[in-house]
């Protein structure tokens, strides 16, 4: 029990925030399945997320997936080699519902277990794909509570170039959405309604870009759209303008900071993941702009761009398979940060 | 029969293994450290005993009301243990195993009433009845309920109550108010339930046949208003 062959899968539980996410990954075939609850709705009418329900929904939905999952992919407990879940950083009381199942599930069927740092999942979740980067790479991680610009010289080997100073730029889509009486997240909502959005009436400001330095500022954005709005009327036409605008900003500013840390590092491959990664108007300028710097772009899939439990399983089986183990003991951290990883060696 | 039980729902964490009637209990008053404590305690027991998990034919948790994160540590835990080595579940109330702990001080030959009443912080209390036939387990007679100290009521029945729980210190004037005339005899050092007293009244369940599969193995919360919802939908205009 518990070697490490290649031959092996090893079980995934993502439970950081508002999804629930379980996933199986094998050595050698990749991931076998994958089986996600979203509680969109359950936060919808608080217009965010309340952690105590969130907790609550996770630990009735994480065994049903896990069962699901396991019959997806026709495998027994006998081929597994480890159990992963994400134990930070996220809601305290909704990781530990992960980590407490897990950690128990392993101990049962007496294979480690391996604490996931969630942006290192949604990190490596380009490893899914066909194609995968090789290292060293670039990565821009944009999701609900993060914005990450990070030299990646191998698995847990992560410098932080630069973040943003306060709010994310998911949390930006989703505070400006609402501001423009989109639902809960927003951030997908924007993106559709800055499709009929006049190209030329607004012109946002490009945050931190007319300065050196790779960090981030989007709180100002909202800001903008609302004096907007309060200035310009509340008609949909404006809304749709105001999107277009805001979502043209956001997307011109990471790509010029993109720019600025791809010729800084003199890395060639991009990777773009979270949430925000499923963004077509970024996906489409990020294009571009490596096929202009002569590079490789990689995104997950769309469904892998959010929380998920395959991006889960795929790094746990990474740091199982380098020895990475967890105690005896179900803990999770609310802060956690990426650069404080153990290291682990080239695949 | 063999079982394990594991408590979490208090500043207490304890874990026990019943085997054929003899209990082994760890039990530590741990705020915050139930994480670190829990599977070890059960490691430490299974190995004393020279069992694997899969060699039990059950497992008990107390299922609340409690702290939350407790209860979901308790729950998580149970359903992991429980889906992995494929056992059938008991959840048993965390009110009753302290109400179970309660009436094993005593050994008279009459009924024992015990009354639960914990602290359920946010200004409130969890509350609920039990008797106590000689020889037997404590049967629940009440419906367990959440409410605030000044509005609780004694339960149905004459004679005396004894009264434990963590409620008692925290609580004292509101309580003591509202219960004039009943008569009581409190026991407020009775706070903690333990992992011996859920594998008691888990045995018995087990036994009975009132077992739940892992995925069902989920906490009693009692309180359900955890947010408020905003009045509209507000937009600045
Ligand atoms: N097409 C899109 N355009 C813009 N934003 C999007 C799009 N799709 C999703 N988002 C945003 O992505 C965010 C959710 O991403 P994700 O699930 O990765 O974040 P999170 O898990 O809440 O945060 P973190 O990973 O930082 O803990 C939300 O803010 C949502 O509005
Ligand atoms: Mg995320």
């Amino acid at each position: 029990m518990g070697d490490m062959g290649n031959d092996r899968c090893v079980l995934g539980i993502e439970t950081s925030c508002d999804e629930t996410g379980v996933a199986i990954y094998h050595g050698q075939r990749g991931l076998l399945a994958h089986a996600l609850h979203s509680q969109v709705a359950l936060h919808a009418v608080y217009g965010g997320v309340v952690p105590e329900i969130a907790s609550r929904d996770h630990v009735r939905r994480v065994l049903p997936l896990v069962r699901e999952v396991m019959t997806q992919a026709d495998i027994t407990p006998s081929d597994l080699c480890g159990v992963a879940y994400t134990a930070g950083p996220g809601l305290i009381g909704a990781l530990l519902v992960g980590a407490a199942v897990g950690r128990s599930l392993a101990f049962g069927w007496d294979v480690p277990a391996v604490a996931v740092h969630h942006m290192e999942g949604h990190l490596l979740a380009p490893f899914l794909e066909p194609n995968p980067p090789s290292f060293p790479l670039l990565a821009l991680l944009v999701s609900g509570g993060h914005t990450l610009l990070i030299d990646v010289e191998g698995v847990g080997r992560y410098r932080i170039l630069g973040e943003s100073l306060d709010d994310a730029v998911g949390e930006a889509f989703d505070k400006t959405a609402k501001l423009l009486g989109l639902g809960y997240p927003g951030g997908p909502a924007l993106a559709a309604l800055a499709e009929s959005g006049n190209r030329s009436r607004f012109v946002f400001p490009r945050p931190m870009t007319d300065r050196p330095g790779l960090d981030f500022s989007f709180s100002g954005l909202k800001t903008c759209a609302v004096t907007t709005l309060r200035r310009e009327g509340n008609d949909p036409q404006t809304r749709a303008d105001i999107a277009y605008a805001f979502q043209e900003a956001v997307v011109d500013t990471l790509a010029i900071k993109c720019q600025r840390a791809l010729r800084q590092t003199g890395r060639r491959r991009l990777v773009v993941a979270g949430g925000v990664g499923a963004n077509h108007a970024l996906r489409a300028r990020l294009t571009d702009l490596v096929a202009q710097e002569g590079g490789s772009v990689h995104y997950p899939r769309l469904a892998f761009c959010t929380d998920n439990g395959a991006m889960i399983a795929l790094t746990g089986w990474l740091r199982l398979r380098a020895g990475v183990r967890e105690p005896l003991c179900i803990r999770a951290l609310a802060r956690w940060p990426l650069d404080t990883l153990s290291t682990v060696s080239e695949p | 029969m063999k079982l394990l039980a594991l408590e979490t729902s208090t500043d207490a964490c304890s874990c026990a293994l019943w085997i054929d009637g003899t209990l082994q209990e760890r039990f530590e008053i741990a705020p915050r450290q139930h994480g670190t404590l829990v599977l070890s305690m059960i490691e430490a027991l299974l190995a004393e005993a020279g069992l694997r998990l899969h060699q039990l034919d059950g497992l008990a948790f107390g299922c609340g009301p409690g702290t939350f994160t407790g209860l979901r540590m308790a729950a998580g835990v149970a359903q992991g243990l429980a889906f992995s080595a494929g056992l059938p579940v008991v959840p048993v109330s965390s009110l009753a195993a302290l109400a179970q702990g309660a009436s094993l001080l005593s050994n008279g030959s009459a009924t024992e009433r015990i009354w639960v009443i914990q602290d359920a912080r946010m200004g409130e209390v969890y509350h609920s009845a039990f008797l106590r036939a000689p020889n037997a387990l404590v049967n629940e007679s009440t419906v367990p309920r959440l409410c605030r100290p000044e509005q609780i009521t004694p339960p149905p029945g004459d004679g005396r109550w004894i009264i434990v729980g963590s409620a008692w210190s925290v609580h004292h004037l509101a309580l003591a108010q509202a219960l004039v005339g009943c008569d009581t005899e409190v026991l407020p050092d009775l706070r903690y339930p333990h992992a011996a007293d859920v594998a008691r009244l888990g045995v018995d369940a087990l036994q009975s046949g009132r077992t739940v599969s892992a995925d069902q193995a989920l906490p009693i919360y009692l309180r359900d208003e955890v947010a408020n919802r905003p009045a509209t939908n507000q937009t600045p205009f």
